[in-house]
């Protein structure tokens, strides 16, 4: 016993000397070996290939290994990528890039602009999940062997918006192992490109399983300059919270996203992990059906209350945001008027939400005539209220709290609580946009609002032709934010665009078209070695990642 | 025999025909997969093509058809979500759930029926008041929150074993393992005690009445008149008496242990067929779920079989029964 605890002490007195002696040797010496950092995602990597999903995570995984020619900082501001610089030419009509020279994909091709027409191309494919990148009009011309022209029909003041996640692709690779085309919905058989990746990003995927692992090293011939010191990522999905808030805690894993809110103190209490949280740029709203002559799913007969405005206003009052964001969202949300996050409009400043009032609310649904039946408590109508319980942060929660807060008006409400599968297949054009009143979450996929008014607001086109309004579910419809929605898209001065952009905005809110909610809250847990960057669009990019040993 | 084997393959053919159905006909209630397939920013258009291709808007009946035809050639398409053969997914997922189906069997077997033996024999000692309650507990916690107590008590709390996943695995070619190395029987040893609780408490309390029942009968009574020893008596005779319900159960049960690993599967995120098939269902991908299904379906029809034909092997009494006269 004796021994084993001078042993012990002796033991512990070497390593501290050690540990001061020799930090900066054993810092330097760890160095060149790098790293290990293992990530647990609640969801898998279903597809490897660049084009085949257009959604956050799995773009992001890809995007540690794959580039495109621009890149966003830290911030989500435009930066240089695999082009170095690039300027418009023709009054806005010709975009020009200046690849980057030197640079090889991980396979050791060469990059060059044959690459970028023939990613072009590859994204435009009929079975590419990424149409929206470029549009289909777009000519792209290889003018020497660095840089590449983009012909537009008419001006696009927003083109490389997105292209931070429009990966290029070896030209040259695809060719070899057929996959100049994604997978399509149909094939029979597997793309090469699903199960193997060949980027210029900063790590290359060594080996994947899908919903097992995937693991990334790092790339040692990368151009740009290196902030990480990982030498490997292993990523893992854990489907099961409790279970991914578990390997957190014991230190088998070193991030995990989500963290579930109610979880969040209990990370932050423990000695080897804590929370990250911070705004996230998806907004969650609510919309009334406005379109149909009578609801599919409401006591009132022969007319649809929520084509009056007062009724939607009324709605809007009722909604005591304040407490959802305490009570629901335990104070990880951020209340909004508008369906952008303020990170992609910061002049949304000058919209207010229209304030929780129930008296307003009630004196409203007065005046629109519907008063209460049988006594001052009585109802007024009843009406269904679609709200899916496993896509958002707590979205059963939200409908739930929404629910009682309308019950205080006098509108009763008949939730319909499903799994997402479910939900999108009632709600979206496949189910023939069967709701009343739904909830929804939206982030635009090229962080501007030109996106938000173009799918959540204008006139639904019920073909929907160019996806016009294919997400106004409850088909809001007004010419003059339509007529501002195509002013906007070509409007090259940014100031006159943001004021177009305000006024369509004070518009919509005035008639209560949506009842935007909150900005979720991005909640990732981080253990205490690691420090990373949380991005607001919730990619999580490994090569600003520093891992103590 | 031979005639016996091939009324039931002509069975289970049935059997699997009428699971595929069902199957099928449930399918249209879980979703859309489409939607599942495409981001936000893919047009109705665009999506309204998928389906068409996917042959989605064809009749239940010429989908089923199809899906009949193709199974029938073991083509099972390959999966909406990951683009990858269904067959081959199935392939690589199989032995983690086999490995793990096993030593839940095995650790069932194990500790029920010494268990079992135990309190049949000595049924007022305190030991055997313990395992009542630890069978009491086994048979009344769901799966879930076994796993998930045994999660926080081990790697939690302890920093003992593993909380997810399947590490350690070596790839043998035909099968991956993870019974070679430390790391691969850390990672199974919990999830293999959540799956095999409640097993190990049906044994344990099956065993238990078998052998009080058992103890009580005349040839017991017999053996030990003609002085034979306590344990000649207790495990020649006795014990090999309850094993006709035992046999039974487990066999059964090993059904029931392939089709919940999906819970079991899910907690430690273990990567076999049944976590699979969960995430087929929250997307919707059609093909896995599919096949998934028919393969359970064929699992538990192989099993029935083999449970019928151990019968004769252990009781003499089913096989001379069996005997043309």
């Amino acid at each position: 016993m004796t021994t084993k605890r001078l042993l012990l002490s002796a033991g512990l007195a070497l390593a501290i000397g050690a540990g001061i002696a020799g930090w900066n040797t054993a810092a330097t010496a760890q160095a060149p070996q790098g790293q290990t950092l293992r990530y647990a995602f609640q969801g898998n990597l279903n597809t490897l290939d660049p084009y085949s999903l257009n959604e956050t995570t799995t773009l992001a995984l890809q995007g540690n290994a794959y580039e495109g020619l621009t890149r966003r900082d830290k911030d989500l501001s435009i930066i240089p990528g695999l082009a170095e610089r690039w300027e418009t030419l023709d009054n806005g009509l010709t975009w020009r890039f200046h690849l980057r020279r030197g640079i090889k994909f991980h396979g050791g091709e060469d990059f060059t602009a044959e690459d970028v027409v023939f990613s072009a191309t590859r994204v435009r494919a009929a079975t590419s999940d990424l149409r929206s990148r470029i549009d289909a009009d777009v000519e792209v011309v290889a003018v020497d062997s660095h840089t590449v022209d983009f012909k537009l029909k008419r001006p696009n003041p927003i083109l490389h918006y997105e292209w931070d996640t429009w990966y290029i692709m070896s030209k040259k690779w695809a060719e070899a192992n057929s996959a100049v085309q994604p997978t399509a919905a149909s094939a029979t058989t597997p793309g090469f490109a699903t199960l193997n990746a060949n980027g210029t990003g900063p790590f290359r995927i060594t080996q994947h399983q899908v919903g097992v692992r995937t693991v990334y090293q790092r790339n040692p011939a990368w151009w740009g300059k290196v902030e990480h010191n990982l030498a490997e990522i292993i990523f893992t999905p854990i489907t099961s919270a409790p279970t991914r808030v578990a390997a957190l805690l014991s230190g088998e894993v070193d991030v995990i996203d989500p963290v579930p809110l109610q979880d969040v103190a209990r990370i932050n209490a423990s000695a080897n992990a804590r929370v990250m949280e911070g705004p996230e740029l998806r907004t969650i709203f609510l919309q009334l059906d406005q379109r149909r002559d009578e609801l599919v799913g409401s006591s009132v007969k022969g007319k649809n209350p929520f084509k009056d405005v007062r009724v939607r206003r009324a709605f809007y009052h009722a909604i005591d945001i304040e407490a959802i964001r305490r009570q629901v969202m335990r104070g990880a949300a951020t209340p909004t008027a508008l369906l952008i996050s303020p990170l992609m409009y910061p002049e949304g400043g000058q919209v207010q939400r229209l304030p929780f009032d129930l008296a307003a609310a009630n004196r409203l649904l007065d005046e629109a005539g519907y008063p209460r039946q049988g006594g001052p408590t009585g109802t007024r109508f009843e009406v269904t209220f679609d709200c899916p319980n496993d896509r958002y942060v707590n979205d059963g929660a939200i409908c739930q709290a929404v629910t009682a807060m309308l019950a205080r008006v006098g509108v009763k409400i008949n939730p319909l609580f499903v799994p997402r599968a479910q939900y999108f297949a009632k709600v979206l054009a496949t189910g023939g946009f069967n709701t009343s009143f739904y909830l929804l979450g939206w982030t635009p996929g090229s962080f501007d609002s030109w996106n938000v008014l173009h799918n959540l607001v204008r006139c639904r086109d019920d073909q929907a032709t160019g996806g016009r309004g294919a997400f106004n579910l409850g088909g809001y419809c007004n010419q003059q934010v339509d007529a501002l929605t195509d002013q906007i898209l070509v409007e090259p001065d940014v100031a006159k665009r943001n004021q177009l952009i305000a006024q369509a905005y004070r518009i919509i809110t005035d008639e209560a078209s949506h009842i935007p909610l909150h900005q979720q809250a991005l909640a990732w847990g981080v253990s205490k070695k690691v420090e990373l960057v949380q991005r607001a669009d919730n990619q999580f990019l490994f090569h600003w990642v520093v891992k103590q040993p | 025999m031979l005639a016996f084997i091939l009324r039931r393959i002509i069975q289970a053919i049935g059997v699997l025909l009428t699971v595929s159905l069902i199957a099928f006909s449930l399918f249209r209630f879980v979703g859309d997969p489409v939607n599942q397939m495409v981001g936000q920013d893919t047009t109705p258009e665009q999506r309204a093509e998928i389906r068409q291709q996917l042959g989605l808007n064809d009749p239940v009946v010429v989908q089923f058809a199809r899906f009949v035809g193709r199974a029938a050639r073991f083509d099972f398409g390959i999966s909406y979500q990951n683009k990858q053969s269904v067959a081959k997914l199935i392939a690589e997922r199989f032995p983690a759930t086999m490995e793990l189906a096993f030593v839940s069997a095995l650790f069932a077997l194990l500790a029920g029926i010494p268990m079992g033996v135990y309190s049949g024999l000595r049924p007022h000692s305190w030991l055997t008041k313990l395992f009542q309650t630890v069978s009491l507990l086994g048979i009344s916690l769901p799966t879930f929150l076994i796993g998930i107590i045994l999660i926080f008590v081990f790697p939690v709390s302890l920093g003992l074993l593993k909380s997810f996943g399947r590490q350690g695995v070596v790839d043998l070619g035909w099968w991956t393992t993870g019974f070679l190395t430390r790391e691969g029987w850390a990672s199974l040893i919990l999830p293999s005690i959540t799956l095999g609780l409640f097993q190990m408490t049906l044994i344990m309390r099956l065993v238990r009445s078998e052998m009080m029942e058992v103890l009580r009968t005349d040839y017991i009574k017999f053996a030990r008149a003609r002085g034979l020893t306590n344990r000649a008596v207790h495990f020649g005779h006795a014990l090999k008496n309850t094993m006709i319900p035992v046999i039974t159960i487990t066999g059964l049960q090993i059904g029931s242990i392939i089709a919940f690993a999906i819970i079991t599967e899910t907690v430690f995120q273990w990567p076999g067929m049944g976590l699979m098939f969960l995430q087929a269902v929250q997307s919707v991908d059609i093909p896995i779920m599919a096949a998934y299904l028919l393969l359970v379906a064929t699992l538990f029809v192989a099993i029935n079989l083999i449970v019928d034909l151990l019968y004769v092997a252990v009781d003499p009494r089913i096989r001379i029964a069996g005997r043309p006269a």
